[in-house]
């Protein structure tokens, strides 16, 4: 997705420049995803391929209903199910998987091409595909593990939260499709809001651990989810119960960036302090003269 | 190889060519691995064609690397193992610092900090021609999970670094030490230096003939 100019920009990757800051107006967005109401229909997949023009080849079913059982380059949302036991019991639990948007993105933090990765002032985190290098630095810096290289392109791509169509004030084509409005969005406030009304009524119902998925490990995300477990969001495929930017890409991203390159200056300097102070090494003459007696034979 | 006499032969033409593809290819990997490592480096992509030739070529130059410098290792290992002469050298490294080398024992043809020197490249050269191929995408995507690329991103950067540092030490050495770049340029040294800085090479050397 190219940078939307109606979006001012917050955060962007391998920059040092201030952002704009004048405008004040934005509010932040998210998408709500409500778990327990999802049927898993997989209208929103097949609303994103046909807003975002993408088509994924045809690929292999495992026998799940996955399908296709992973996020790829083209598919920037999947359903995930997974089927949960308990006795005669069988608790079906579907989550529609894809990019969280992180307040804290580590995505952003990873990556090393200026530009190829912004955060607008709405939240939304967005690739803009002509400056991604296609290192897969954001692959490594993501918790969630949501990115794809393109093996055609060489390039990053994920969820946009359809940044294009919320810049005009539409709401991402996925929640739109959902027939069940499993999917809401809005200002991170009101979803917040309306996500409490939701888990009221799923614990009135017998969910006493319905909860709010807004993980503060990576400052909170702009999609969150109303899951019936929230104190086991794992269970839901592998959703990481309390996701963080890992500390090796901390340790990569972070200190080691100033340190190495003061490191190599103070190498640089110390051998030309060393080189004016203490000056070069030269043979004198008379190394000349013992090497040409030893080299005749005339000294040892 | 020279017929003057008064100079001594320190390496071959083969030997040569084989260090300046190592050299080369060093810089380059420094130059694209720090454009790639701190955001105010990225314009040093402009010389490889772009952030995407620059990780696209980088790990190609990496191979050059490895193999060049696998050439380099095969020539000089032998002369580069550890004697007690070099812990003697390493005691008197102040000495050594302030010019003064009065004391120091008689060496064969290299000392202790090219040992080192020698030595530290080809442990950091093997560790980042492994880091960089959990990190090559292109062609190992596959091969490794994502916590094991990270490690191996932190582990590649701090190899790099301890890799450009020890360049700078050699760099700074040859230019330190009057006499010792012509080695690299044509392949001899003065019978002063070789009298000076490797004595006991030099003894053998001239015994030679």
């Amino acid at each position: 997705m190219a940078t939307m100019q109606s979006l001012d920009i917050r955060r962007r990757s391998a920059s040092t420049e201030a952002p704009p800051q004048v405008r004040k107006a934005t509010i932040e967005v998210a998408k709500l995803i409500d778990v327990s109401k999802c049927i898993g229909c997989k209208a929103c997949q097949t609303a994103c391929l046909t807003w975002n023009d993408l088509k994924e080849p045809v690929g292999f079913t495992d026998g799940t209903y996955n399908n296709p059982t992973d996020l790829t380059p083209t598919s920037w949302t999947v359903m995930r199910f997974t089927e949960i036991e308990k006795g005669d019991e069988l608790e079906w639990l579907i989550r529609k998987d894809g990019c969280m948007h992180c307040d804290d993105p580590g995505c952003l933090k990873a990556c090393p091409a200026p530009g190829a990765i912004v955060q607008y002032t709405n939240g939304i985190v967005d690739f803009v595909s002509e400056n991604c290098i296609g290192c897969g630095y954001c692959v490594k810096g993501c918790p969630f593990n949501v990115p794809r290289i393109s093996k055609i392109d060489r390039k990053a791509y994920k969820c946009t939260l359809c940044s294009d169509r919320v810049a005009v004030g539409q709401a991402p084509a996925c929640a739109k499709a959902c027939p069940t409005q499993a999917i809401y969005f809005g200002s991170k406030d009101d979803m917040k809001v309306h996500a409490e009304k939701r888990v009221a009524d799923l614990k009135s119902r017998g969910y006493k651990n319905a909860g709010l998925y807004d993980p503060a490990g990576v400052g909170g995300t702009h999609v969150m989810y109303v899951l019936h477990h929230a104190d086991k969001p794992s269970l839901y495929a592998g959703l990481p119960d309390k996701p963080e930017i890992s500390p090796m890409v901390g340790l990569w991203k972070g200190i080691m960036k100033p340190i190495s390159l003061a490191a190599i200056a103070f190498a640089g300097v110390f051998g030309f302090l060393h080189y004016i102070t203490k000056g070069p090494n030269e043979v004198s003459e008379s190394d000349e003269r013992r090497a040409e007696e030893v080299a005749e034979g005339k000294g040892r | 190889m020279s017929e003057d006499k008064n100079v001594v032969s320190r390496y071959t033409t083969a030997a040569r060519i084989n260090h300046w593809i190592t050299a080369i290819s060093l810089i380059l990997l420094a130059l694209s691995g720090l454009a790639l490592f701190h955001p105010s480096l990225f314009f040093l992509t402009h010389l490889f064609g772009g952030g995407q030739m620059t990780r696209a070529i980088h790990p190609w130059i990496g191979v050059v690397l490895l193999l060049s410098f696998a050439g380099l290792f095969i020539r000089f290992v032998a002369l580069n193992f550890w004697k007690p002469e070099d812990t003697v050298w390493m005691k008197n490294l102040g000495k050594v610092i302030n010019n003064r080398d009065e004391g120091l024992p008689e060496l064969g043809k290299y000392n202790a900090g090219q040992k080192l020197v020698f030595w530290g490249q080809t442990i950091l050269i093997v560790v980042l021609f492994g880091s960089g191929i959990a990190l090559w995408d292109v062609y190992f995507e596959d091969s490794t999970s994502i916590d094991q690329k990270r490690l191996a991103a932190v582990v590649h950067a701090l190899a790099a670094i301890a890799a450009i540092l020890i360049w700078i030490v050699h760099v700074y050495a040859a230019i330190w030490v009057k006499g010792t770049l012509r080695a690299m340029t044509r392949g001899s040294v003065t019978r002063g230096w070789s009298w000076k800085h490797h004595r006991k090479w030099f003894r053998q050397e001239v015994g030679k003939s």
